[in-house]
Formats: C-alpha cells, structure tokens, sequence
C-alpha cells in the first residue's frame, strides 16, 4: 500500500500505516518502549515522558507515544542519552512518591515498581520529597481505595473516568508542585459521583487507586470454628481467573476454580451464574408484565423502556444522573444479591445451618459490587445477604497465599442445589449477554417456540460495538399473549456509562422507542470489570469474550427457564415469578442521588 | 442558594454554555462574592452539563479563583523568583506576626487573608504585594506594619 511510511527504529527497518505513533511502529518490530502515562483505551497525554527516544539529527527527545511516525525518520529507543533522560524520569517521580513497596497491594504488579527495577533506581538521585507533601489516603469506601502518596499524576484515571465513563469523578485539581488527583472539593471517594466501577483501578498503573480488600475477614471466616462460609461465583470470573495465575487470556478455568475454592476451605461452593438464571425469569416476567400493562392495559403509571439492573455501578450512574428515570430501572436485585438473600434463607434451611452463623463471600470481576453488598437494602434475609465481595484478583492472591499450583489442579463440580446453571447465564459476564439470555426466556414464554436464530446465538446483539440495536418480532404468540402478536420488540444494548449516557439522553427526551435496554458499566461488560485482572485491553477482552460465548455453547441448557435447580426453588420456595417471596428476597427500589 | 442560582445563570446566558464559557463564569462569580462556593461549583456543573469535579480543578488552577471565603482585604504577596531574592520570606514572616495568621488564612474578624501569588509585573520594585487591586512595592518589615496599621485605622474610621 502507497500510504505506508517506512522508518528505521534501533537500525531494524519498519513499514506502517501513516498516522501511526513511533510506539506503535516500534510495538510492531517487538522493540519494548517503556511508557506509563500511555494506555491503549485512552487517548494520548503525553505528560510523563518516560517513552522518549532519539532521532538522528534532532536535538530534542521525542516523545514516542505522542509522536507520529514520518519517512525516512531514525530512531534510536535505547541510546545513553534516551537511558539517562529516561531514568532521571523515573528518579524525579520516585522522589515524589512513598515507595513502601513491601506493604504496597501492587507490590510485584506495578508499573512504576517495574521500571523503577529496571533502571536500578536507589536512593542517590534527588530529594526525598514525601515528608514534605501532606499526602491524603482515602479509605472510607467500600469499594476504592486513593492513595495519593502513591500517584504519579499520570491521568489514566481522570481520563478513564471522563472518556470512558463520562462521570469525571476525578480531575487534575491545583497546579505546580500542588497539582493532584482529586474528587470534588477533595471530598472522599464515597461521598461523590463515583460509581465504584473501578475502571480507573484497572488502568492505574500504580498503587493509587485500588480496590478495598477483603482477604482478611474472609481468611478469618474461613478458619471461625462454627461457621459454614458460602462463596457464589460470578460469570466473568471464570474465564479471567487464569489471567492472574499466569495463564494466558481466554482460558475457561470454571473447574478448577471450584477445587481451589473447596481447598481453600469454602464450606459450600455455589455459582452465581445459578442466580443469573434466576434474574432472567423474574426480570422477563417482569418486562412482559410491563409490557401487558403499558400495551394492553394503557396503564400509564408503568415505564417502558425497561432497563437491566445487574450493573451496580450502572445503578449509582443512574440514581445519581438520571434520577427522573429511576422507574424504568427492573426492580430486579443482580445475580449477587438474588444469591445472598437464598444463600441464607433457601439454602441455609435446605442444609440446616443457623443463617447466623454462615458467611456469604461472593468473587466478582468487580469493585462496585462491594458497595452493592453494602447497601442498607440487601439485608432481605435479616443479616447482610452478602458479608464480603472479593475481585478477581483478589481470589488469585489467595490461591497464591494458600500455595495452591493453579495450572496442575483438576476439574470439580459446583455444588447442588444453587450451583446449576444454563449457557444463558454464563453470557451475563458479556456486554449483550443478559439481553440474549432474556430473548431467549421471553420470546419462548410468549410464543411457545425458541428465539429464531440459528443454534439460539442472537448474533445481533453480541460483539464491542459501543451501542447495539436489535428488534425481535412476537409472531404466532400463546392466547395468553395475544396482545404482543405481530408487536416488535425493540432492544439496545450499551456498555461502558460513556454510551449508557447516550441512550439514556435519547430515552429521557422520547427519541428512543425501546422496550428493553441492557446496560453494563464496564466496557466489553463483566468481562471487562474494574475487578478483572490487570492489564486490560481491547484484545484482551476480545479474548476473554470468545471465551465467554465457547463456555455457553459448551452448556448442556442453554436457556435460564430450563435449569432444573431454579425450577425446583420455584416449586419448593418461591411458588411463583414475582410472587411475593420473590418480592421479599429477590426485588429492590432505587435512591435518588445527588447529581454532583 | 437561590441567588447564587440566579447568579450563575446569569452569567451562563450571558457567556454561553460551552467548555470556553467556564472561565468568564468563574470570574463573574469571583466580581460579585469574591470566591466560588461549593453551591456555586455545583450551579456551574450543572448549567454547562459538566462533572462538578471539572470546575473544581479548573477554580483551583487559578490563583485568583478563591475556593474559600475571603477577608474584606486580600493580600497577595509576590512569591516569584525576583521578588524571593528580594526578601519576600520576610515580608510574609511579619505579616503572619501582625495578623496572627499564617499564610493562605483569615483573620478572625474576617477582615485580612494573606495569600502568595506570581509575578505582579513589579520584579524592578520588588518586593512587591497586593491588596485587593492596591499594589505595593519595595517593601520592608516596617512598611507592612505601617500598611496594615492603614488599613485597620481605616476600617476603625468606618465603625
Ligand atoms: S505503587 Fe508501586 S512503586 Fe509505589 S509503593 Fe506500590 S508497588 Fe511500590
Ligand atoms: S491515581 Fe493512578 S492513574 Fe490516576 S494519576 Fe495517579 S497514578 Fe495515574
Ligand atoms: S471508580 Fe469509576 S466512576 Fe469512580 S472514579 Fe473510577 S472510573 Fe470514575
Ligand atoms: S507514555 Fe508517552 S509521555 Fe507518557
Ligand atoms: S517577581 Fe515579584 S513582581 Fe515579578
């Protein structure tokens, strides 16, 4: 093609597309830039200047990251001079920065360690300047943790929050020597708009932002005499675990994962996907009943579009922006909840433990799950339906602690009575997931037959297109549904709260004529989630969601109203969808939030 | 609350509602309360459809957008490099003894906040300092007893 640019990087000879940055181009011949400011998600900032290299004939250091490739350009990554600006970079920071590594949570995964370790930084460069800076540590939230004594000033966060997120949460708040990373008015965490997503916890390269742990309670309830210690876990985590075990992404570990757990001691061990089928029946019972009222009964109380309600983060977004359209929110709890109020109610009683004395763990790809649990709602049990939630990660670093070789385990069963699940549940951890698993319940209740589409794939509504449209028509329905014969329905699935903003702006000012919405927090859904191993990235979650859609084609069921654990709770506790210990257990209302 | 609403829409109609509209905003804030409440931060968001963080920092990068409330007489000194040769230390050392603050505070009785600030533009004349729009320059220890003591004759003259 005419329009490649070629250049020489480190003397080795490289063709690329024009607009290209020298990084990129040097990525291509597998020549290692370092950077920490730059991250594949985001747009470019150029600020910390740790990727700069040489061009012969120039003066100036380059910054690779920012720096469009040009003809006949030479490049040298790894010259004395580029060696010595770069690592006189890294003192500057360090020199800033309460390096504590050994008491760091990323201590072994940072990216400031890592360089810092490269480049053999000691203590004879510049001076230690922490003493002096009056650092701020903001720990009251349940969910992130911001320490600013560790931040660089990199702005990944900022940028995640805004770009990705639209919130901007976070901003670069005074100047010079007093420029930092800071909320609104420099209030904590948890009193602003922050959802908890955690996206900014992902991309941090840091340990400034991280998630607040949970190891030591649920160790300490794992070694408690007398308790029985449940632990449910969520879709996503399955095919992302191994990514903080050393394996590569996109390997489904469901079953080993369920051994290490039983070795860790976790007295049950059940799955979230269970609970995922769960939601599916009581939100499309729920959807088709609004449907009925609005369609056939005119009742003008009731608020379509609907829209999912498993995304906590998504929840705060929404109770905090949008207040107005809190009644289009499924009253659904998530899969998390729905599991905590069983766990110690359906379950403890099956087994015949005093609810007070089980503790309910749940491992979730996410942060914003912990301030879910936290919520003075769920405790539709009479205890907290869900004590701890641990991340992803933080379930790889327990499997470490306990010195469990992760890769050589064999495979094991959940157990029963809350640990059978349908392939439509193990898409929940996609963006479009749960809106393909609802088709494929909704469409069969109302006409008998299976959604119609080859091998019950909806095609349509899966991939990382930022929003994604597809309308279903209702033909040849039961009598029971007459009034939905030859209706479309209409449905939008949007991930990520930057594109959840969008769709929400349309449903706000009537431009949007949907019945059914799907909204993920995270970029790519679950699988993307701000608990998720570390790094992220386009192709990384490309991975994990092939993973995804494999395991579901793998699944013995594929729809949520075929699971036969979830028929038997209808049959032998709940009686009916909706019903009133479903209402009880299974159903919550919003709060309206400050919008600022 | 509701006038520093009226306030700030005001200023939005008169200024736009885009990005480029903060500044002048902030600075209208600034003429009519002298520094930019919480209340205010949160009007702004709202009427440019923005994140109140976002107008936290951009008030915060400029000196002279206040973000706490202020004493009737702001005195900015001169913190830049000609005016630090020149013995600006100094001058703050007597004016935190004389007010009984230090810097970046107020007085009790709401009438002095001392702040620093860059360069004035009075490097030749340096050290050099502001009070409200009054600028004072060559300054020593004594002549800033004698400016303060101005002041609060003046404010006694009022009463
Ligand atoms: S953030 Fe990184 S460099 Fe800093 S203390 Fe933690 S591990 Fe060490
Ligand atoms: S908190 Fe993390 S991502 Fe944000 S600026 Fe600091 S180091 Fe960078
Ligand atoms: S957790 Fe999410 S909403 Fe909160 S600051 Fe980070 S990116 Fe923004
Ligand atoms: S990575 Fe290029 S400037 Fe930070
Ligand atoms: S350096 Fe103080 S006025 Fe210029």
């Amino acid at each position: 093609m005419s329009d490649k640019i070629n250049l020489k990087i480190d003397n080795i000879a490289v063709s690329i597309h024009s607009g290209a940055t020298i990084l990129e181009a040097a990525r291509k011949v597998n020549i290692r830039i370092p950077t920490l400011c730059y991250h594949e998600d985001l747009c470019v900032a150029g600020n910390c200047r740790v990727c700069v290299v040489e061009q012969s004939g120039s003066d100036r250091l380059l910054p690779s990251c920012a720096m469009p490739v040009a003809e006949g350009m030479e490049i040298h990554t790894n010259s004395m001079k580029v060696r010595s600006a770069r690592k006189q970079i890294i003192e500057l920071l360090v020199s800033e920065h309460r390096a504590d590594c050994t008491r760091c949570y990323k201590n072994g995964k940072c990216e400031l360690q890592e360089l810092a370790s490269e480049y053999i930084i000691g203590d004879n460069g510049f001076i230690d300047l922490v003493a002096h800076k009056g650092y701020t540590i903001d720990n009251f939230s349940p969910s992130i943790i911001k320490d600013d004594s560790k931040c660089i000033r990199c702005q990944r966060c900022v940028r995640t929050c805004d770009q990705l997120q639209s919130i901007s949460a976070l901003t670069v708040a005074h100047k010079g020597e007093d420029m930092k990373i800071s909320s609104f008015f420099d209030k904590p965490m948890f009193e602003v708009v922050c959802t908890n997503c955690g996206q900014c916890v992902n991309r941090c390269p840091t340990g400034a932002l991280t998630e607040k742990t949970y190891l030591d309670e649920v160790w300490s309830a794992l070694n408690a005499e007398h308790k029985h210690v449940v632990v449910q876990t969520a879709p996503a985590v399955r095919i992302a675990l191994g990514e903080a075990l050393g394996m590569p992404p996109g390997e489904i570990v469901t079953g080993k994962m369920v051994t290490a757990l039983r070795r860790l001691g976790f007295s049950s061990v059940l799955d979230t996907d269970f609970t995922a089928d769960l939601t599916i029946i009581e939100e499309g019972n729920e959807l088709l009943q609004r449907l009925k009222k609005v369609v056939k009964e005119k009742d003008t109380s009731v608020r379509l579009p609907m829209t999912t309600s498993c995304s906590p983060g998504w929840v705060k977004f929404i109770e905090h922006a949008f207040p107005e359209l809190l009644p289009n929110v499924s009253t659904a709890k998530s899969p998390q909840q729905m599991f905590g109020a069983l766990a110690k109610t359906y379950y403890a009683q099956k087994i015949g433990v005093d609810p007070k004395d089980m503790v309910s763990v749940s491992v979730m790809p996410c942060t914003a799950k912990k301030y879910e649990a936290d919520r003075p709602e769920m405790r539709s049990s009479g205890y907290k339906d869900v004590d701890y939630v641990l991340t992803t990660r933080e379930l790889a670093l327990m499997i470490k602690q306990a010195g469990i070789d992760f890769a050589s385990l064999p495979d094991d069963e959940y157990d029963s009575i809350m640990g059978e699940s349908s392939g439509a549940a193990v898409i929940f951890g996609a963006t479009g997931g749960v809106m393909e698993a609802a088709l494929r319940t909704a469409y069969e209740l109302v006409t008998g037959r299976e959604v119609p589409f080859n091998g019950l794939n909806i095609t349509p509504v899966r991939g990382m297109e930022s929003i994604r449209e597809a309308t279903i028509k209702m033909e040849k329905v039961l009598p029971e549904w007459d009034f939905l014969e030859g209706v479309e329905l209409k449905t939008c699935v949007a991930h990520g709260l930057s594109n959840a903003k969008h769709v929400m702006e349309a449903v706000r000012d009537g431009k949007a004529e949907y019945h059914f919405i799907e909204i993920m927090a995270c970029p790519g859904g679950c699988l993307g989630g701000g608990g998720q191993p570390i790094p992220t990235s386009p192709e990384i979650r490309k991975k994990r969601s092939e993973a995804i859609y494999r395991e579901d084609a793998l699944k013995p069921i594929r729809k949520s109203h075929e699971n036969p654990e979830v028929m038997h709770l209808y049959e032998a506790f709940l009686k009916a969808p909706l019903g009133k210990k479903s209402h009880e257990l299974l159903h919550t209302h919003y709060t309206e939030r400050n919008r600022y | 609350m509701a006038e520093v609403k009226q306030l700030v829409k005001g200023l939005a109609d008169q200024h736009g509602r885009s990005m480029e509209s903060l500044l002048p905003i902030l600075q209208g804030i600034i003429n009519q309360e002298q520094h930019i409440s919480e209340d205010a931060m949160v009007e702004v968001a709202r009427e440019l459809n923005i994140s109140a963080a976002q107008v936290y920092g951009t008030a915060t990068f400029y000196s002279f957008l206040h973000t706490k409330p202020l004493g009737k007489y702001v005195i900015r000194v001169c913190k830049t490099i000609t005016c630090m040769m020149h013995g600006k230390n100094q001058i703050i050392q007597e004016l935190e003894a004389v007010l009984k603050i230090n810097l970046g505070e107020t007085t009790h009785d709401r009438l002095f906040t001392l702040l620093e600030t860059n360069c004035l533009g009075q490097c030749h004349k340096g050290p050099a300092m502001l009070v409200n729009d009054e600028p004072y320059t060559e300054l020593t220890p004594e002549k800033v007893r004698a400016i303060i003591m101005k002041y609060k004759q003046q404010e006694l003259n009022v009463n």
